[in-house]
């Protein structure tokens, strides 16, 4: 049942994927209408896989890289979902949906075997800590997506090049307006997952703050969206500069996230 | 019944006999009813705008009916025919059709694409319909015309881009801000140009207007007309900050702005984003300026190339909008065709028949104590009684087939009777036991 309905995720993101990038070139508004409730149905029963994946496992299925990256892949789709019904740019599909197939196939190459709890994990805090810095995170795959797309828009209107692609993306603005949305939401759930975690850290290891590579990698994750933020709200750093920054900041956390869990020993290394 | 279409264009003539030809929008009833009143011309509607005038009708004599109509646009404008028949066209049948969705639809347009002309038909149609000139046949073509048109605006992009310099300068504005109702414009200089394109601007809900000018007095008097806020030369860049769009069209023999004092003005402006628009000729504005970030400036050649870019774009899809037009062409044909007599008999019949048949079965499933002879008997029976009810009904439509309204009574009994029909079916030996 689990693994059937993790494959149908994985059909409908398939579906999704193609659709949006026939909608990237083709002019038929249909065709947008098409992915987005593929993309919709995908996200229900992908939420029905969570679920059922939570009762049979009794606790947060987000305990090894299987678990986490479909877990991120959900909420991708989720935050994107939002945004696109808020901000009416089924376009944005083009570049997140992709991002979220990847990342479910990836998450495929993992064992999906649900195996016993790891003692340290067993608390309250599982659930807590682990949605919001997931959430934190698909925030700014969002952004990231939504920053390409400016990159792009940009280029088109500074070499004057305005061909179908131009005519489809959205206005400058409106691209800008979604980075700094997701900034907003993505920057308080990170700063929460990581207080969480602090608090969960004494709980469970004794100290708040152990230096371990997940842990700082975070901080420097935080210290860069911080930047943002603040650069924004004081001097102005909008449009491409901001952009610039999520995508640097989408990499570096893409690193705390999976760099660190593969290639750094440290205390959060979850296979 | 046959659909044809008289008139002329700015294809086929020139704006001094074009404007001879133009029938006064106040006045429509007079023509129209002129019209309708010309021997065997049944409907009619007139199209008159200021680039065409184009009378389409329905007639039973093709090329009588065309001759009619030449000569009653010669007549009502007083025009002697030998000067006005050069620059008429005509159609009939297929060619009429297609000649009026491609009209609709744009195509046939002097700027492909332009928005207007499906309203000026529309109008015109208003006027046919409240003066009664137009009838079944017309008010279907007509909505079908409109539908037509509709679905080509919808599924090419044959109107969705600028194809003049103001417009585009106003979609690239769109395209960096966004919503353009809390944006300000600032005029550098006075040109007819810069006039137009702000106009343009304020139309599309710019909120506010600055000019300024080397004399002040030109600056306050535009500012006036703008309903905006004059500023003086010298103090251009105490108040460039405030800009969003500025449009600049100076007489100044070099650069006024360069991208030295845009990169100040963006750093006052916490860099939001600018757009300058410079449509002098020489420029006023340094292209370095474009390199500064979060700055876009056009200048004219590259409003112009956007603007062939766009005129290009519409020519493809004028080809994909011939397509559908041909579909629904061939639609259109169909429903004309069935508003001839013989099918819709042929349907009528076969409805009663097919009731007759029904109700009979029913009696004779529960009437098991008849025989032979008297089930023929009742057979017989029923039969009579539905050719004798369809026997008024189908003579008229017969009469009425050779020289009247036969699509008014084909109309109705289609609506009343809810008959399916295809142009296809037209048997003749069916009519035939029909006239017994």
């Amino acid at each position: 049942m689990n693994a059937l309905l993790f494959k149908l995720t994985m059909g409908a993101y398939f579906l999704a994927t193609l659709a949006y990038l026939a909608y990237l070139f083709k002019p038929r508004q249909v065709l947008g209408r098409i992915s987005h409730w593929v993309i919709s149905g995908g996200f229900i029963i992908h939420c029905m896989f969570t679920i059922d994946r939570y009762l049979e496992a009794g606790h947060t299925p987000i305990t090894n890289l299987h678990e986490s990256l479909s877990f991120f892949s959900l909420a991708i789709v989720g935050i994107f979902i939002a945004f696109e019904r808020k901000y009416k740019v089924s376009i944005l599909g083009s570049f997140v949906t992709p991002l979220a197939l990847v990342i479910l196939l990836i998450s495929a190459l993992f064992p999906s075997a649900i195996a016993p709890l790891n003692p340290a994990l067993k608390s309250k805090w599982l659930a807590v800590h682990t949605t919001m810095a997931f959430f934190g995170y698909a925030t700014f795959a969002v952004a990231f997506g939504a920053a390409i797309m400016y990159l792009i828009q940009e280029h088109f209107l500074k070499n004057k090049r305005l061909g179908p692609l131009y005519q489809k993306l959205p206005s400058l603005d409106t691209l800008d307006e979604i980075n700094y949305r997701c900034l907003t939401f993505g920057f308080p759930l990170l700063t929460f997952a990581i207080i969480s975690g602090a608090i969960w850290a004494e709980t469970a290891w004794g100290t708040y703050w152990s230096w371990d590579p997940k842990e700082t990698w975070s901080l420097i994750t935080w210290f860069i969206y911080a930047a943002l933020l603040h650069g924004r709200l004081t001097t102005g750093w909008r449009g491409r500069r901001a952009a610039i920054l999520a995508i640097i900041g989408f990499f570096v956390m893409l690193f705390t996230f999976l760099g660190v869990n593969l290639l750094l020993p440290g205390l959060h290394s979850y296979k | 019944m046959n659909i044809v279409v008289v008139g002329l264009s700015h294809k086929t003539a020139t704006v001094e006999i074009r404007e001879k030809v133009a029938f006064a929008p106040t006045h429509m009833d007079k023509p129209l009813r002129e019209l309708v009143a010309l021997e065997d011309i049944t409907e009619g509607i007139i199209v008159s705008t200021c680039n065409r005038v184009e009378i389409y009708a329905t007639t039973r004599d093709i090329a009588g009916g065309m001759a009619r109509i030449k000569r009653f646009l010669a007549d009502y404008h007083h025009i002697p025919m030998e000067t006005l028949e050069p620059h008429l066209y005509s159609h009939h049948g297929e060619a009429a059709i297609r000649h009026v969705f491609r009209v609709a639809a744009s195509l046939d347009s002097m700027v492909v694409g332009e928005p207007q002309i499906l309203g000026q038909i529309k109008t015109a149609y208003g006027y046919a319909a409240e003066y009664k000139s137009s009838g079944i046949i017309l008010n279907r073509f007509l909505h079908k015309a409109f539908s037509v048109a509709k679905r080509v605006r919808t599924e090419t992009k044959i109107a969705s881009s600028a194809v003049s310099v103001s417009f585009a300068a106003v979609e690239l504005a769109k395209k960096i801000f966004g919503d353009l109702s809390d944006k300000t414009v600032m005029l550098i200089g006075a040109g007819e140009m810069c006039e137009l394109a702000a106009k343009h601007f304020l139309n599309n809900g710019v909120r506010g207007v600055m000019v300024t000018n080397r004399t002040f007095e030109r600056a306050v008097k535009m500012a006036e007309e703008f309903d905006g806020k004059a500023v003086n030369f010298e103090e251009l860049f105490d108040h460039l900050h405030k800009a969003d769009i500025v449009l600049s069209s100076t007489g100044a023999p070099h650069h006024i702005i360069g991208p030295k004092d845009v990169e100040e003005v963006i750093r006052r402006r916490r860099q939001k984003p600018m757009f300058f628009i410079d449509i002098a000729v020489p420029r006023d504005i340094d292209s370095r300026v474009n390199k500064v970030s979060n700055v876009y400036l056009y200048d004219m050649d590259d409003l112009q190339g956007v603007v062939a870019t766009n005129l290009e774009q519409r020519n493809r899809e004028a080809q994909k909008a011939e397509g559908i037009i041909d579909q629904e062409i061939g639609q259109f044909f169909k429903w004309l065709s069935t508003l001839d007599a013989t099918p819709t008999i042929v349907a009528l019949r076969g409805k009663f028949e097919e009731v007759r048949q029904a109700e009979l079965e029913k009696t004779l499933a529960n009437w098991k104590d008849l025989t032979p002879e008297e089930r023929k008997r009742l057979e017989a029976c029923t039969a009579a009684i539905v050719n004798k009810l369809l026997h008024q009904p189908t003579s008229l439509l017969k009469r009425a087939g050779q020289g009247g309204r036969t699509d008014l009574y084909v109309d109705a009994l289609r609506n009343l009777f809810d008959l399916e029909m295809t142009a296809q079916t037209t048997e003749t030996e069916e009519l035939g036991e029909l006239e017994e």
